[in-house]
């Protein structure tokens, strides 16, 4: 009976909850937060990102309470996010200051600075190590030290070791320098809150870029994809440059004489590691008297931790939004940025489980009237 | 770290909560006008309340009382889970009595008793845009809230008397607020739109994942579209009784009877069923 279905909700959830302690515990071990943290750096960044929240070891015991659900996990760390106040906004970040790890680029073999592998599953087959099934701790140390000793005899020691001196030249620069972008005004306008301010349309591109940053990996792949197969691009956008690695942040001096505070003052409060893209989009341009002619534009993407498919993909996307073409759907900016965020779109579509006994009760009466019914 | 250190009273820093009660100033100062405003992520799903739970966060104090109804329900499990929320966060005393109560967030039902003065009553919003369905795009929707320009959200109604004979809405149909803007009074049986009208108490409506808060003020005009020839019509109540405490005229759940299949009654507000059965 109905009524059932709605009395003694306090009892049911909290045998529910029960019930899900006993899910992640039932093996009889439990995981240590450290050991996420350690291993599971591509979630840990995922969640990070997703979060807008840059924390490994709030990330890595989210992850544990979640039992691994990435959605789960960003859920937790935006409640959480909620709660924090916000005193200080940073000063804007140059990737081009970055001490990187690991830096590509498609568009040239020869770079300024060459091209950096880094640590990416991109050279590697897909085969299931079962050697990992083995692995101890013990080892996993004595390697560690060989490969610190080993890197260390060699000239280039690994980035991760050692800092970079000086930052690289971006390989667009010099794309840039004969003429084939388009020229754009430099934009320094103050950035746009969107966890601040609610977002209106037509959205500025710093709101844009926001979302974009912390929409659901997924999601923001699914709609990147969908440009490049040929809803939204024209033409086989290009990486420009891919650039993985750690860059500083600061937050202005309150004291400052300078407006908006002054790089020279301000405060170091720590590195984070960033993954920028920055793709090159062919763009054909009219010319008049019949002529056209092909352009490049960029389009830009970023996030917390390494999840370079979510930036490429974000890259996409920015210049999609950018066109001001609106012919497809990844044009629209409403129907992008409404639709990428994990916490909101899991969240509705999750409501569908909750009881709509007056809804449903309210469409049948007036399914019933206009039958004739009574 | 304990999890109690990590969070401040009534879960938000002070700052959020004024930024929000600044958003409600507002809304109530422009009655039915959605003011969007910096939704913030909660420990509940996104369409699970998180509109409403952020009005009820940002305004209860020490000494309210909070009563948490879904669908009808006190004890349904998405109102248990938000009433321990915020008891959790703040140690405030909660109740099933809608007189008790200072604070009443509901999704989807206005209370049967009627709500006096200085009562708020806290609305969870799923589609705050009552011309979404007429227009996809919010920068449209905007502009035609601006102009007043609500010819479509009549012609969608109308519409449905060619198509269907008569105006076949069901819950959440549209009211139009102080002469002046068409609002959604979120997804209510239209058995409770004529409670909105000149209500005493102060009735705030929240939409988390939309970001947008809007308000009645109390005693101010409400009224429900419709026609001259199609006047507004509730759901249909009339012989219903409820099996229980035998109430009438008002808002019923209809149950199945699983051996007869026969159809059965009683009041979908389970705190008034009881009440009026002690009575």
């Amino acid at each position: 009976m109905g009524y059932v279905a709605v009395k003694g909700g306090a009892e049911a959830i909290e045998a529910s909850i029960e019930r899900l302690k006993y899910e992640r515990l039932r093996k009889g071990l439990t995981l240590g937060v450290d050991a996420v943290e350690a291993g599971m750096r591509a979630l840990v960044d995922q969640v990070m990102s997703e979060a807008s929240l840059y924390d490994e070891a709030m990330a890595a015991l989210s992850i544990k309470q979640a039992e691994g659900s990435p959605e789960e996990a960003v859920f937790l760390m935006r409640a959480f996010r909620s709660t924090l106040p916000r005193s200080y906004y940073s000063l804007a970040i140059d990737s081009r200051a970055m001490r990187v790890e690991r830096r590509i680029s498609a568009s040239f073999k020869d770079i300024p600075g060459g091209q950096i592998l880094g640590a990416s599953c991109d050279y590697t087959h897909r085969l299931i190590d079962s050697g990992l099934l083995e692995e101890t701790d013990e080892e996993a140390a004595l390697w560690v030290a060989a490969y610190l000793a080993n890197a260390a005899a060699e000239s280039s020691p690994p980035a991760s070791a050692a800092p970079m001196p000086g930052a690289i030249a971006g390989a667009i620069d010099y794309i840039r320098a004969i003429g084939l972008l388009k020229a754009r005004p430099i934009d320094d306008a103050e950035p746009r809150d969107v966890t601040k301010r609610s977002i209106e349309f037509p959205a500025s591109r710093s709101e844009r870029l926001q979302i974009l940053a912390r929409g659901q990996t997924g999601a923001v792949t699914a709609l990147g994809y969908a440009a490049l197969r040929g809803y939204g691009a024209t033409l086989h956008p290009t990486v420009g440059e891919l650039r993985v690695g750690r860059v500083a942040v600061y937050v202005p001096n309150p004291y400052s004489s300078e407006e908006g505070g002054d790089a020279g003052d301000a405060y170091y409060v720590g590195e984070i590691r960033i993954t920028a893209v920055e793709t090159l989009v062919p763009v054909s341009v009219r010319r008049g008297m019949g002529k056209t002619e092909i352009e490049f534009e960029i389009g830009f993407g970023a996030s917390f931790g390494q999840n370079e498919t979510k930036a490429i993909a974000m890259s996409l996307l920015d210049q999609c939004l950018e066109s001001g073409d609106k012919r497809s759907a990844v044009q629209d900016e409403e129907f992008v940025l409404l639709h990428v965020d994990s916490v909101e779109a899991t969240g509705f579509i999750s409501h569908l489980k909750l009881p709509h006994y007056v809804t449903f009760q309210s469409k049948l009466d007036s399914v019933r009237k206009a039958r004739g019914e009574k | 770290m304990s999890p109690k250190s990590l969070y401040n009273f009534a879960f938000f820093d002070e700052g959020s909560k004024r930024e929000l009660r600044r958003a409600i100033l507002k809304a109530v100062a422009i009655p039915g006008y959605q003011v969007p405003f910096a939704s913030r992520e909660m420990p509940i799903a996104r369409g699970w309340g998180t509109g409403g739970l952020q009005l009820t966060l940002s305004l209860v104090g020490k000494d309210d009382v909070l009563k948490v109804i879904d669908q009808g329900a006190d004890e349904s499990v998405n109102a248990v889970s938000i009433k321990r929320l915020v008891k959790g966060t703040t140690g405030i005393r909660t109740t099933e009595d809608a007189r008790d109560a200072t604070i009443i967030q509901s999704r989807h039902r206005i209370p049967e008793f009627s709500l006096a003065r200085g009562q708020i009553l806290v609305l969870q919003v799923p589609m705050p845009e009552p011309l979404r369905f007429v227009e996809p795009s919010e920068y449209a929707t905007k502009r035609l809230h601006a102009e007043k320009e609500y010819s479509g959200a009549y012609l969608a109604l109308f519409e449905e008397i060619m198509k269907y004979g008569r105006v076949s809405t069901g819950a959440d149909h549209p009211v139009l607020v102080n002469d002046r803007y068409v609002m959604a009074p979120s997804p209510i049986p239209r058995f409770d739109n004529p409670k909105m009208n000149r209500s005493k108490a102060l009735i705030l409506l929240g939409a988390g994942r939309e970001k947008k808060i809007y308000a009645v003020p109390p005693f101010t005009k409400v009224a429900s579209l419709d026609f001259e020839d199609h006047p507004f019509e509730v759901e249909a109540i009339a012989g219903r009784k409820c099996r229980k405490c035998g109430a009438e005229g008002v808002f019923m759940d209809e149950i199945v009877d699983e051996a007869s299949g026969a159809s059965d009654y009683q009041c979908n507000d389970t705190s008034f069923c009881g009440a009026s059965r002690v009575i």
